[in-house]
């Protein structure tokens, strides 16, 4: 049996006689990459490292590579939203820097306690989103120059709020600390999620098939739905094993992989996330389909701000201090690398939240594996530059052929 | 019979460019109205004030007896207005499915795929559509393929008005029988329908009132049955002396010799 139930009489969808079965090889040749790239990408760069030093890809340092990757990922989940409405925001890294100032300044000197600095972090951070939104949608600012003027803005105000010290530490004993350093899944624990995981992928395929078979239409079989579920069971099994030979998988990690789930889910399941795709690709259908374009921009750009002051609060908590540097440098360009690198494209409208994760995976493997051969951030910012150069450049060239073989 | 649909008065401009100046227009339910005019006439124009995309400069729009403002796309489908744009209006990275249901997408927090996959294939199969499969990128189909898609999405929620702009333009021939077949339809439904056309034939086949635009203003509003297509030619051109007739007089009078 193949990998659709044929039915008595053949399934709704499956009754025109031109349809055959796609060959995997013919998607990609037509420019419908899914995360092909970004795998092999993975693979050689493990490999590389890897030959070049064995440590690269020990339990230690791989736990460590994850952890280092979240609060980048976070911001870069934001920006996947951002691009996949056709816009974007610069200003990421201020913004994060400046809500790590907020929470360091508030709990530390003022002495409020930490959920209520850190709320005012993260709502300052969906205010300044808010205020974006307000300049595109009302004066008509493209983004890229209202968020530019943020970028400085807020790397400004970052810098006046820490004063002239420059740097504020978050006390180790704090939760946020020791939640961004030291807190991890209980091996045992780690397993039951992974089992989780693979019911619970096994129930929802499950039960849409028996939908879609009810309705008529083609579906999965079981047997499929079986392989899939048992290939993450073990997949995911493996590389929980392998991370709890070392610390395990941190909260922090598990917290950030929910969180990629929550935006995948809301980006395909629901109809604001069909409004995003919709406005990434053709803005003026959107409006004319009756979706509030404006009002789409407000939620696209808070949330994108709301999860880089997340990110920013995370980035301080990892390094249990906020400081001038904290977000500066090549944190705002490493959140839009990993979301093109992860294969979101900057051109609108194509993407998944997924490319966030994988993305910022691909960038931390550089970071840490260009730090074990000793070289210093020359190197990180030529190579993640070269990798970016590639990510766009596949991208472009992907749309091209999608062009020339008729899908979109 | 007591109009659905009326606009007095319509006038859009666009910066100097005056698109509409004046126009009026009535359709009842049950009734199609065609309208028809040269390029860059204002039909365009017209749809786009009757379906919230331009709102108008000047006049009146009343809609199922009370006087209403169409501020936007999404309150003329509140009103039962739907709308085929000439330039269709779809997204091209978004599948078919999602293409019919964009904007009043079924369950929204949590879509549901399956009952709108149903139903679209339902509405494809009412227009007999010749589309292999619903869950290809818009982008993939040919342009009457995604002409049928974009008259089967007017078609979803139960519009009491519709308008098509040149909806038979990228058509086959079976294709547009089909859709013409559907006017029909529509019309015995007791739909209001308004159809832009540079076709002659087929506003004839379908139409029963014609409404012509010239340059922006009405040009008049002639009964299908009865107007001849030198006078309709005239409307349209404005003159009976013009390029259509000279040629018609001239291929005439070749035959005579
Ligand atoms: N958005 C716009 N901005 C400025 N001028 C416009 C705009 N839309 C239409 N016009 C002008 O209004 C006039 C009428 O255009 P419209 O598109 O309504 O013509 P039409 O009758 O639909 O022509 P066609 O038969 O070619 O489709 C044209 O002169 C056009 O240039
Ligand atoms: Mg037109």
């Amino acid at each position: 049996m193949s990998d659709t139930t044929v039915l008595p009489e053949r399934a709704l969808d499956m009754r025109d006689e031109r349809l055959r079965p796609t060959a995997v090889l013919d998607r990609i040749r037509s420019g419908d990459l899914g995360v092909l790239p970004i795998v092999v990408g993975l693979a050689v760069i493990w490999s590389v490292f890897q030959a070049l030093n064995p440590v690269f890809l020990s339990s230690a340092n791989l736990v460590n590579l994850l952890m280092e990757s979240v609060s980048v990922g976070v911001i870069a989940l934001g920006i996947v939203g951002v691009l996949l409405v056709g816009q974007i925001d610069l200003s990421v890294g201020s913004v994060s820097g400046l809500s790590a100032a907020i929470t360091a300044i508030t709990y530390v000197n003022a002495g409020w306690s930490l959920w209520l600095s850190m709320a005012a972090a993260i709502g300052s951070g969906a205010v300044i989103g808010w205020i974006y939104a307000q300049m595109v949608n009302r004066l008509g600012v493209p983004s890229f120059v209202a968020t530019l003027a943020g970028l400085l803005g807020f790397l400004g105000l970052q810098l006046w709020l820490l004063g002239s010290k420059g740097a504020v530490n978050l006390p180790f004993d704090s939760d946020l600390v020791h939640f961004a350093q030291l807190a991890f899944v209980p091996a045992w624990l780690s397993y039951v999620l992974v089992a989780v995981a693979a019911v619970w992928i096994f129930i929802t395929g499950y039960s849409l098939a028996r939908a879609r078979r009810a309705a008529g239409l083609s579906a999965r079989s079981t047997k499929v739905l079986v392989v899939r579920s048992l290939a993450v069971l073990i997949g995911l099994g493996f590389a929980v094993w392998y991370l709890n030979e070392a610390r395990g998988v941190g909260w922090m990690v598990v917290s950030f992989v929910a969180l990629v789930l929550v935006m995948n889910y809301v980006l395909t399941r629901t109809g604001w996330g069909r409004s995003v795709f919709a406005i990434g690709g053709n803005v003026e259908a959107a409006r004319r389909a009756g979706i509030n374009v404006k009002r789409m921009y407000t939620s696209v750009f808070m949330l994108c701000s709301t999860l880089a002051a997340l990110g920013g609060l995370l980035a301080a908590a990892r390094l249990a201090a906020a400081n001038q540097a904290t977000g500066a440098g090549d944190v705002n360009l490493n959140a839009i690398a990993a979301a093109v690198i992860g294969g979101t494209s900057l051109f609108g409208g194509r993407g998944s939240a997924f490319s966030a994760l994988l993305g910022i995976v691909v960038i931390q493997s550089i970071s840490s594996g260009l730090t074990l051969l000793d070289l210093n951030s020359s190197f990180r910012f030529m190579v993640t530059g070269l990798v970016l150069a590639l990510a766009v450049s596949l991208d472009s060239v992907a749309r091209r052929s999608r062009a020339a073989h008729g899908r979109a | 019979m007591s109009a659905i649909l009326s606009l007095r008065g319509i006038s859009k401009n666009f910066g100097a460019v005056a698109a509409l100046t004046d126009v009026s227009l009535d359709v009842a339910a049950g009734q199609v109205v065609a309208v028809v005019g040269d390029n860059g006439a204002g039909k365009s124009t017209l749809v786009k004030v009757l379906s919230g995309v331009h709102s108008p400069s000047a006049g009146t729009i009343t809609f199922a007896g009370a006087e209403v403002t169409i501020g936007s796309p999404a309150e003329a489908h509140t009103l039962g207005i739907a709308t085929v744009f000439q330039d269709l209006a779809l997204c091209e990275n978004l599948d078919v499915v999602e293409n019919l249901f964009l904007g009043r997408e079924l369950r929204r927090g949590r879509l549901d795929e399956v009952a709108m996959e149903t139903r679209s294939w339902e509405l494809l199969r009412e227009l007999s559509a010749k589309i292999p499969t619903v869950r290809i990128p818009v982008a993939s189909l040919s342009g009457g393929q995604r002409q049928t898609v974009a008259i089967a999405r007017s078609l979803l929620g139960d519009p009491k008005v519709i308008i098509l702009d040149e909806p038979t333009a990228a058509l086959g021939v079976e294709q547009t029988a089909e859709v013409l077949n559907l006017i029909e339809r529509l019309r015995d439904r007791g739909l209001g329908v308004i159809m832009i056309s540079h076709n002659m034939e087929d506003v004839r086949a379908v139409a029963d009132r014609i409404a012509v635009l010239r340059l922006g203003r009405d040009n008049g509003v002639f009964d299908a049955a009865e107007v001849s297509n030198e006078t309709l030619i005239a409307a349209i051109t404005g003159a009976t002396d013009n390029v259509v007739t000279r040629r018609a007089s001239r291929r005439e009078s070749k035959a005579d010799v």
